[in-house]
C-alpha cells in the first residue's frame, strides 16, 4: 500500500505576524516556520505507524512550496517517509495547492492519501475534499482513528456529540485529526537519514487560483491576563462581574 | 608574524596577545540545518517529557530518572560526540555543545544527562583500550548502560590527588581490590558502570579503573539532601575490597589524575553551554511574567527597572554564549589540525581540548556566574512569585547554585586560568614577556592620543578590547616581578587577574560574534546586539579597572604604583555613552517577542 502524506508549511504558532505591502501580505523576516501539527503529529505519525505495522510499503510526502519550504519537509523525512515531493509554486489558494497535487498524485497513484484537518495558518480545512474530488477518489473528514485492512480502512470520526465508524475501499483521502496517533519527535538516527532520503522537485501543472487574498487584517490586542490567587476567590468573582461582566 | 595582525586561528591563551579575526569564529547565527534539527528535537525532548515532569524528578520518584534516560537514549542524544563505529553518532564538538546547551534549561535532568554522556562516558572512550572501548561505549551511547565517575572524596575535593582510595593486586594477580570512600558521585543511584580513580599501593598518583555496579564489593549510601539538583541521584559510593578485573584498568597506572584533569576540561567547557541554555530559559519565563503581571495598572515590564533587569540578564548571557562557541571551534579546529599531523582521532580530540584548558577554565566561571546573575534577578522580577515554590524561579534559583561548585569550583579555575597563563609563558609556549615589556615601554613614553579610525563600525571596541589587554599585561608583569614566587600564594591577586582574563576573553568573543553577523546580515538587523556589545564593553572596562585597581594597590609602591594605576585608567577608559538607552533598546525587543530572543 503506497501513502502520500501532503505536508504544509506553517509559521510557528508563537509567531508574531506582522503585515507588509498595505497589508496585503504577511512578512515572513523572523518567522520560524515549523509543519502543520495536523500534518505532522496525526497524519504523518499515522502513516508510519502503518509503514511499522507492515500495512504500507511506501510513505511519500508532498509539499506546495518554493526552495525555503526544503527545511520543513526534510524535517518531516527525519520522521519517517521514503521520500518527499516539493511542487515548486507559490500558493495560497486551496483549489490551485490541491490541483498541484492531483496532478502528481494521479500519475504515481496512491492508495491512501492523508492530510491534516486543516493548515493552522490559512484554516481553509478543504485541500483534502477538493483533492478527493479531483482524483475521484472517496473522502472522509476529520478522522481520529485509520485501521486498514486488505484494501478496506475502517476510520472513526468525530460526530457533533459523538463519535462514528465509517467502513470504505481504498483508495481513499482521509483528513486527520487530534487522537489519530501520539506526537513524535525525530531521532538522531532520522534526522541524519533525512540528508540521504530523495527529494524531488516538480514543475507545477497549470491550474488557475480561483480565489485572490486582498488584505489582511490583524485582530484587536488580547486583554492582559490578571493572576489571581487560588485563595482570592473574592477578587476573581469581583473580576469577572466588574470588568470581564460575564456574570 | 606580526603581533597585531588578526590571525585566523590562535593557540589557547593567545588571547591575550594576539587579536583574531571575526570571520575565523564561529558564531551561533551559523547553525546549519541538520543542527537545527537537532537543538528542536532536545527541546521538544525537555518540553514533552522534562518538564512536566520536573516535580516529580525532584521527588525522586522510582524510576523516572532513569525513564528519561532511557528515552534520550532512544532519541540518540546519548551518543551524539560517540564515533558511529561505536554506537554513537559522530557528531562534532559544536553540535554535542548544542545538545547540553539545549537540554541545559532541564534542571536535574540535565545534570543527570551532562554526567552521563560526560565524565561517565568520556574516560572510558578517550582512555580505554579497544576491548574496553567495544564493551562499555556502545552500551553507554544507547543508554542501556548509564555512566558515573568516582573521584571526589570526603577529604579530597579540589587536591583530588590526595585521595585516601586505595587498590592492591589480588594473590592471584587477577583482580584490583579497591577499599575507600566516594562522595556527592552523580547519577550514582542508577548507574552500572563507574570510573573509579584510587591509587595503587603507595603510588603517588591515581589510577582509573572501570567498574561495574555489580562487582563484588560495591555499596551505596542514601540520597543526599541537597539544596538544589534534587532530583539528582547524589550518593557515597564504598568500595570495600572491590573485586575488580585486573583488564579494567583505564589506560596506564598511575595515569588516573591527568585522565581526571582532561576530562574536567570538557566538563567544564560543556558546563559553560549548559548554563547558557539554562539562562535562555529563566530569561523567556522572566519576560513572559513581566509581561502578563500588572501593576499600577500597567505590565511591570513596562518599567524601566524591570527593563533594566531583563536587558541584563539578556546581554550577560548572550556574551557567554559567544565565548563558548568561540572556544568549541578552536577545539575543534586544533583536534582537526592534530589529526592532520598524524595522530590518532582520541588523542587529537583530548590534546586539542587540552590546549584551551584555559578558555575551558574562563568559560566554567563566567557561565555559571551568569546563569546564577540572571536566576537572582528573575526571583526579584517575579517578586513575591519568585519566593514561591509554586513559580518555577525557585527551582531554577536552586538548582543555579551548585554550577559554581561542581567541574571545580570558581576558586579553583579562577587559580588554574592564571597559572595556565604563567607556566605557558614560562614554558615559552606563550610568549607574555615581549608584549608586557612593550606595555612597560608604553607607560612611561607619551601617550598616544591619536584619535580612533572611527570609520569602522567596531573600532571603538576594539581599541578597548587591545587597551584590556595592556592593562592585564602590565598588572600581571608587576605581579610576576614584584612577587615572583610568592605570587602563587597572593590568591587575591590570582583572582584579581583571572577576574581580567575573563572580562576580556568574553568581551573580545562578543565583540567578533556581532561583528560577524553584522558582516553577514547588515548593521540594520543587527541593532540590539550592537547595544548589547557596547554595554558588556563598557562594564567590562569599569571591572577590569577595579580589579586592576585591587591588585596593584595590594604589592606595588610609591612613584611605580602611581605610574601603573595611571596606565590602568588609560587602558580601561572607554567613551561615554546613553547605556540606559541601549538597555531599553534590547529589553524592547525581548518584551515584543516575549522570550529571549538573540
Amino acid at each position: 500500500m503506497k501513502i502520500l502524506v501532503c505536508i504544509s508549511q506553517v509559521p510557528d504558532t508563537s509567531t508574531k505576524i506582522v503585515l507588509k505591502n498595505n497589508d496585503t501580505s504577511v512578512n515572513g523576516d523572523g518567522v520560524t516556520y515549523i509543519i502543520n501539527p495536523y500534518d505532522e503529529w496525526y497524519a504523518l505519525v499515522r502513516a508510519i505507524e502503518l509503514k511499522e505495522k507492515g500495512i504500507a510499503s511506501d510513505i511519500h510526502l508532498i509539499t506546495v512550496g518554493k526552495a525555503n519550504v526544503e527545511p520543513v519537509i526534510r524535517k518531516a523525512l527525519s520522521l519517517g517517509g521514503d521520500e518527499a515531493i516539493r511542487i515548486d509554486a507559490d500558493s495560497n489558494d486551496a483549489y490551485e495547492t490541491a490541483g498541484y497535487i492531483a496532478a502528481y498524485a494521479a500519475q504515481v497513484g496512491y492508495d491512501l492519501i492523508l492530510c491534516g484537518k486543516e493548515s493552522i495558518d490559512y484554516n481553509n480545512g478543504i485541500t483534502g475534499t477538493m483533492l478527493a474530488g479531483m482524483l475521484d477518489m472517496d473522502y472522509i473528514g476529520f478522522a481520529t482513528d485509520i485501521q486498514v485492512e486488505a484494501g478496506v480502512a475502517v476510520v472513526k470520526r468525530e460526530v457533533e456529540g459523538g463519535e462514528e465508524t465509517d467502513q470504505c475501499n481504498l483508495p481513499l483521502v482521509i483528513s486527520c485529526q487530534k487522537g489519530i496517533a501520539e506526537a513524535r519527535i525525530p531521532n538522531m538516527r532520522g534526522i541524519m537519514a533525512a540528508r540521504t532520503r530523495p527529494l524531488k522537485v516538480v514543475e507545477p501543472s497549470k491550474i488557475a487560483a480561483l480565489t485572490a487574498i486582498l488584505s489582511y487584517e490583524l485582530p484587536p490586542a488580547k486583554a492582559g491576563i490578571k493572576m489571581i490567587s487560588p485563595d482570592d476567590m473574592d477578587q476573581l468573582v469581583d473580576l469577572l462581574h466588574t470588568e470581564a461582566r460575564v456574570i | 608574524m606580526n603581533a597585531t595582525e588578526p590571525m585566523k586561528a590562535i593557540k589557547g591563551g593567545e588571547f591575550l596577545i594576539r587579536e583574531t579575526a571575526a570571520d575565523s569564529i564561529f558564531i551561533p547565527e551559523e547553525w546549519n540545518e541538520e543542527q537545527l534539527m537537532i537543538a528542536e528535537t532536545c527541546t521538544n525532548f525537555l518540553a514533552q517529557q522534562v518538564t512536566p515532569n520536573l516535580q516529580r524528578i525532584d521527588e525522586q520518584e522510582e524510576g523516572l530518572m532513569k525513564h528519561l534516560m532511557d528515552e534520550a537514549g532512544a532519541l540518540g542524544l546519548l551518543g551524539i560526540s560517540v564515533p558511529e563505529e561505536l554506537g554513537g553518532f559522530g557528531k562534532d564538538f559544536k553540535t554535542s555543545m548544542l545538545v547540553t546547551e539545549k537540554l541545559g534549561a532541564g534542571h536535574s535532568f540535565s545534570v543527570a544527562f551532562s554526567a552521563h554522556t560526560g565524565i561517565g562516558t568520556m574516560p572510558i572512550l578517550y582512555y580505554g583500550n579497544e576491548a574496553q572501548k567495544q564493551k562499555y561505549v556502545p552500551k553507554l551511547a544507547s543508554g542501556e548502560w548509564k555512566g558515573a565517575y568516582c573521584l571526589t572524596e570526603p577529604a579530597a575535593g579540589s587536591d583530588a590527588n590526595s585521595g585516601k582510595t586505595r587498590a592492591k593486586l589480588s594473590a592471584d594477580g587477577k583482580h584490583y581490590l579497591i577499599t575507600g570512600q566516594k562522595m556527592w558521585i552523580t547519577n550514582a543511584g542508577f548507574a552500572d558502570v563507574f570510573t573509579v580513580f584510587a591509587k595503587i599501593d603507595e603510588d603517588e598518583n591515581l589510577s582509573a579503573f572501570i567498574v561495574e555496579k555489580d562487582f563484588e564489593g560495591l555499596s551505596l549510601n542514601t540520597e543526599e539532601h541537597k539544596m538544589g539538583i534534587k532530583g539528582s541521584s547524589t550518593r557515597q559510593v564504598f568500595f570495600n575490597d572491590c573485586k575488580v578485573p585486573v583488564e579494567n584498568l583505564l589506560s596506564e597506572r598511575q595515569n588516573g589524575f591527568k585522565i581526571a584533569v582532561n576530562i574536567l576540561n570538557l566538563g567544564r567547557i560543556k558546563l559553560g553551554g549548559g548554563t547558557v541554555g539554562a539562562s535562555k530559559d529563566v530569561i523567556t519565563a522572566s519576560v513572559r511574567y513581566a509581561n502578563e503581571r500588572e501593576q499600577f495598572g500597567r505590565a511591570i515590564s513596562k518599567y524601566g527597572a524591570i527593563r533594566y533587569k531583563l536587558a541584563q540578564q539578556a546581554i550577560r548571557t548572550y556574551a557567554s554564549e559567544s565565548a563558548v562557541y568561540r572556544a568549541c571551534q578552536n577545539m575543534e579546529e586544533a583536534t582537526e589540525m592534530l589529526i592532520e599531523s598524524g595522530l590518532d582521532e582520541t588523542k587529537a580530540k583530548l590534546k586539542g581540548t587540552e590546549q584551551y584548558a584555559i578558555e575551558a577554565a574562563i568559560l566554567k566561571v563566567h557561565a555559571s556566574e551568569v546563569l546564577d546573575y540572571v536566576t537572582d534577578e528573575g526571583v526579584q522580577i517575579y517578586g513575591g512569585m519568585g519566593y514561591s515554590a509554586e513559580a518555577p524561579m525557585d527551582r531554577a534559583y536552586r538548582d543555579s547554585r551548585i554550577n559554581r561548585i561542581f567541574e571545580g569550583t570558581n576558586e579553583i579555575n579562577r587559580l588554574l586560568t592564571v597559572d595556565m597563563m604563567l607556566k605557558r609563558a614560562l614554558k615559552g609556549e606563550l610568549d607574555l614577556m615581549g608584549p608586557a615589556q612593550k606595555v612597560a615601554g608604553e607607560l612611561v613614553s607619551i601617550p598616544d592620543f591619536g584619535a580612533n579610525d572611527d570609520d569602522n563600525l567596531f573600532s571603538k571596541e576594539k581599541k578597548y578590547i587591545a587597551n584590556f589587554k595592556k592593562a592585564i599585561l602590565m598588572v600581571a608583569g608587576a605581579a610576576v616581578q614584584k612577587l615572583m614566587a610568592q605570587l602563587g600564594k597572593e590568591q587575591e591577586v590570582l583572582m584579581n587577574l583571572a577576574d581580567m582574563l575573563i572580562e576580556l576573553y568574553v568581551s573580545e568573543s562578543l565583540q567578533l560574534r556581532v561583528e560577524k553577523l553584522v558582516s553577514l546580515r547588515g548593521e540594520d538587523a543587527c541593532k540590539e546586539q550592537l547595544d548589547i556589545m557596547r554595554v558588556y564593553i563598557n562594564d567590562a572596562a569599569e571591572h577590569l579597572a577595579k580589579s586592576g585597581r585591587e591588585a596593584l594597590n595590594s604589592f606595588a609602591e610609591g612613584d611605580e604604583r602611581r605610574m601603573m594605576l595611571m596606565g590602568l585608567k588609560r587602558f580601561t577608559k572607554t567613551e561615554d555613552f546613553n547605556t540606559t538607552q541601549a538597555r531599553r533598546n534590547i529589553a524592547a525587543k525581548l518584551i515584543a517577542e516575549n522570550k529571549y530572543c538573540f
